[in-house]
């Protein structure tokens, strides 16, 4: 088998085994969590011989080892249980949710990636000059803020003063896209600037590495543009931590994007999360805890997965 | 202004220095230089390290390295100064008018794109050719230049190449703008001998068939002896001779000039083996982990105590393994290793202290070899206190001595390694070694990286410290002038193997196996004409055969 389909395949292998060890990890969690699930169903009111009842129906009193493979067998089959709480299959509730998320995720990529990148080339070809501090010092500066703060003062200004687009935002299958990109537009707005910096300091950081090479002087002396160079001959080398860092922000867009949903009120995964973690609705936590893990092995699965093939010898061998 | 090519008056060049614990400040590192190049010709830039040459080249593209700036003079190319063109201008003069060929390919190729795009890329951006018309020139130069498949070879990435098929595509890539001049900035420097021959005659034939002019930068006389028509001499930034390859090979007037023709001025008589051995390797075989091909095949050698084993080969040859698998740092996979009259376990961590105290080493990169926070003191005192336990003024007298023996002064004691010439930095490695009072020491390249005089300096050294102190040397090489310089026996190693071993006479004598004839034919000589003489000889051996 040729190396570099050995090493493709062993990285899928490990994501695969990751996300299993993950399982067991977000399984034993939540069963260590305090407090009874019956019990929180059913009220402190409640007869102990409705908690009985109930925790047989439940399947509480079976070992944990059992539950969680019982557990384990439907999420492979795609039946992620029902919410304790509302009695809705947790599958079908979820699917709409993460579909809004990586609708949201999708478009503050688009727009945050290209950016972050051409903004790292920019700091690159004017390196310590003012083009690169401007971007540095702004960049830097919106990483520092916390992002509920930053949700807050654009929804001051351009929902509130300017009235530019709403603040709350609720989309649903009868609006066209039209309308749902202008409603998410603040929030998308928002998730660009938090995850800006980090891919632009990152892509400067791995660009300004390659340009010490003997072939950036090559370039040059070609009679080339400084940022062709940058864009021809540095950064296809520098591809591999640029993904990589690109990959950890596209996963937190999907995972760490609780707080904006919340902010925004936007029907996402993270609000989900959040209404069943204070409902203590077990099933609902661990099928959330789950998909986050898998988005976030996934994602980084394919950075590793592009770093593999961008390595001119591995896909090139002797 | 002028019918010439190239026109240097009074080039002036400087540099931003960073020395330790001062202000960064600039200093001039070239002190007015001139010289012409007429079409077609060639002219050799010669020096040591520090003297300029690349600098100097490089102003030919109006470039300037890191902090270099040109300072002062003038550049005229094809009739006008460049140092008072605009920005657009010099682009147009770099990959188009003038190129450049680097000391290593293997670094100047991007390693993420295919050599055609790399080759044709400036013709095409300087609108010399179309992609069509460059990728056409391109092959005809790959044929050119001896490259094996020219139609295909450009498809490929640098590394699926050899560093020699690298350096000649690095030259095609030079050529292919059909430009005026082109700087060769040690272009063989990092090649193999018997590489770097064939790199030689295909630059020389190229720069025939195309009439381009050529700088051509080296520190080895031999080799720009070969291809130029003119020869500039430079020592620390400054012109030290100027004139034609005849007259400075055949009848140099400077006595700097003189010292570079003549050097390698040292005549060491072979000793006879005496005793017993101090190092026997026996039937040694060895191979990298996690590999299925055996580096070392089968190695026998000894060596006397107080004499000198070469091992000679080019890179790949088993050399340095061999010097890995004595330390201890690579156990063989079979035979073993008899050192002072005792087997010495295979692994290191197996190995006595006195095992390590007599068995030192000597490294190509002094620089990396020290620890750049640690005085000079410190550096030869750590092996006295480790083995001998030595503290205050006793290990300071010590090191007193082993300065000496290395012919530096006391004043060296507080030195930092930054504050050391190349030269320098390896004596005290040396001393390091000594310190140890070691049976054996293996010197791993210890003179490649130093210029031909001061290298010279390092091996007398060496031979003088022999006599005094009766240790052997096993010295690993590639360069068999040091070979014949300082060995009392050699062995020649090719792909794992030892091909030839004895006595320096008789190695050095014929009738030669295949390749050590090669290997010996291929050193290049002080000599106009050599280059063609062994071509031409080859040449004939092989239509003989």
């Amino acid at each position: 088998m040729p190396l570099l389909v050995r090493l493709l395949v062993q990285r899928i292998a490990l994501g695969l085994l990751l996300l299993f060890l993950v399982s067991i990890l977000i399984f034993a969690g939540t069963i260590i969590l305090p407090g009874d699930v019956a019990q929180s169903i059913l009220g402190q009111s409640a007869t102990p011989e409705a908690l009985a009842n109930l925790r047989r129906e439940l399947g509480l009193n079976d070992p944990p080892v059992t539950r969680y493979f019982h557990w384990l067998g439907g999420v492979l089959q795609g039946d992620l249980g029902t919410a304790l709480t509302s009695g809705q299959d947790i599958a079908t509730a979820i699917g709409k949710r993460l579909g809004n998320t990586l609708f949201l995720a999708f478009w503050a990529a688009l727009i945050s990636v290209p950016l972050a990148i051409l903004l790292g080339l920019i700091a690159v070809r004017y390196r310590e000059r003012w083009p690169d501090k401007v971007i540095s010092a702004v960049t830097l500066a919106s990483i520092s803020v916390p992002e509920f703060l930053i949700a807050y003062v654009a929804i001051f200004f351009f929902s509130v003063r300017l009235r530019w687009a709403p603040s709350v935002t609720t989309i649903n299958d009868s609006m066209t896209l039209g309308e749902k990109l202008h409603t998410i537009s603040i929030p998308v707005a928002v998730l660009t600037v938090v995850v800006l910096a980090h891919m632009m300091r990152m892509t400067r950081a791995a660009i300004l590495n390659v340009m010490q090479s003997a072939y950036i002087e090559t370039a040059e002396l070609k009679g080339m543009r400084m940022f062709n160079i940058i864009w021809k001959h540095a950064f296809p080398n520098s591809v591999a931590p640029i993904v990589n860092v690109v990959m950890l922000n596209m996963a937190y867009l999907v995972v760490g994007v609780v707080v904006i949903e919340v902010v925004f009120t936007y029907p996402g995964m993270g609000q989900y999360l959040v209404d069943h973690v204070s409902k203590r609705d077990i099933p609902v936590v661990q099928a959330c805890g789950l998909i986050f893990a898998a988005v976030y092995i996934g994602l980084n699965m394919i950075a590793d997965i592009v770093s593999i093939i961008s390595n001119p010898r591995l896909r090139h061998p002797k | 202004m002028s019918d010439k090519l190239l026109k240097v008056k009074d080039l002036k060049i400087g540099a931003t220095v960073y020395p330790p614990g001062e202000k960064p400040h600039d200093i001039e590192i070239v002190h007015g230089v001139s010289f012409e190049v007429e079409k077609g010709k060639v002219l050799g830039l010669i020096g040591e390290s520090g003297a300029g040459k690349s600098t100097i080249g490089l102003s030919a593209m109006a470039y300037g390295r890191g902090g270099v700036k040109i300072t002062g003079g003038e550049v005229w190319v094809n009739g006008r100064d460049i140092l008072k063109s605009n920005l657009g201008d010099i682009r147009a003069l770099r990959g188009g008018e003038v190129t450049y060929v680097s000391q290593s390919a293997a670094a100047s190729f991007n390693p993420a794109k295919q050599i055609m795009d790399q080759v044709t890329e400036a013709s095409i951006l300087q609108g010399k050719f179309s992609k069509k018309e460059a990728e056409a020139r391109a092959v005809e130069l790959f044929r050119k230049l001896g490259l094996p498949d020219p139609e295909n070879i450009g498809n490929r990435y640098p590394h699926q190449v050899s560093g020699g098929q690298l350096q000649r595509c690095m030259t095609a890539l030079a050529l292919c703008p059909e430009p005026d001049l082109v700087v060769f900035d040690e272009p063989t420097t990092a090649l193999d001998v018997t590489t770097q021959i064939d790199v030689l005659m295909a630059i020389k034939e190229a720069i025939r068939d195309t009439g381009v002019a050529a700088l051509y930068i080296t520190h080895d006389l031999a080799v720009v002896a070969q291809v130029s028509d003119d020869i500039l001499v430079l020592k620390m930034g400054d012109m030290v001779e100027y004139g034609s390859v005849d007259q400075i090979i055949n009848n140099p007037q400077e006595e700097y000039t003189q010292a570079l023709v003549s050097v390698r001025s040292i005549n060491h008589e072979e000793k006879e083996p005496t005793s017993e051995p101090v190092l026997r390797v026996q039937n040694v075989t060895a191979r990298y982990k996690g590999t299925n091909f055996d580096v070392l095949k089968n190695i026998n050698v000894e060596l006397h105590p107080g004499q000198t084993l070469a091992v000679v080969g080019e890179s790949g040859s088993g050399k340095s393994t061999l010097a890995r698998v004595i330390t201890g740092l690579l156990p063989p996979s079979q035979g073993r290793i008899h050192f002072a009259g005792r087997d010495l376990s295979a692994d290191l961590a197996g190995r006595s202290s006195e095992d390590l105290r007599e068995l030192q080493m000597i490294y190509q990169m002094a620089d990396t070899a020290m620890n750049p926070r640690q005085t000079v003191g410190t550096i030869i005192g750590r092996p006295l206190e480790l083995y001998f336990g030595l503290k205050g003024e006793e290990k300071r007298k010590r090191i007193i001595e082993l300065l000496d023996e290395i012919e530096m002064g006391v004043e060296f004691i507080d030195r930092y390694p930054a504050e050391l010439s190349g030269g320098q930095k390896q004596r005290v490695c040396i001393a390091r070694a000594l310190a140890a009072k070691p049976k054996l020491i293996i010197c791993d390249e210890v003179t490649s990286a130093l210029d031909p005089l001061v290298a010279d300096g390092i091996l007398k050294l060496l031979l003088e410290l022999q006599k005094i102190e009766d240790v052997a040397f096993l010295f690993i090489t590639h360069d068999l002038a040091t070979v014949k310089a300082i060995a009392d026996s050699i062995a020649v190693m090719f792909q794992g193997e030892v091909v030839r071993y004895g006595g320096k006479t008789d190695v050095l004598s014929p009738p030669f196996d295949d390749y050590t004839d090669l290997l010996l034919s291929s050193v290049p000589e002080m000599k106009l004409g050599w280059l063609e003489e062994v071509i031409a000889n080859r040449k004939m051996e092989s239509a003989g055969n």
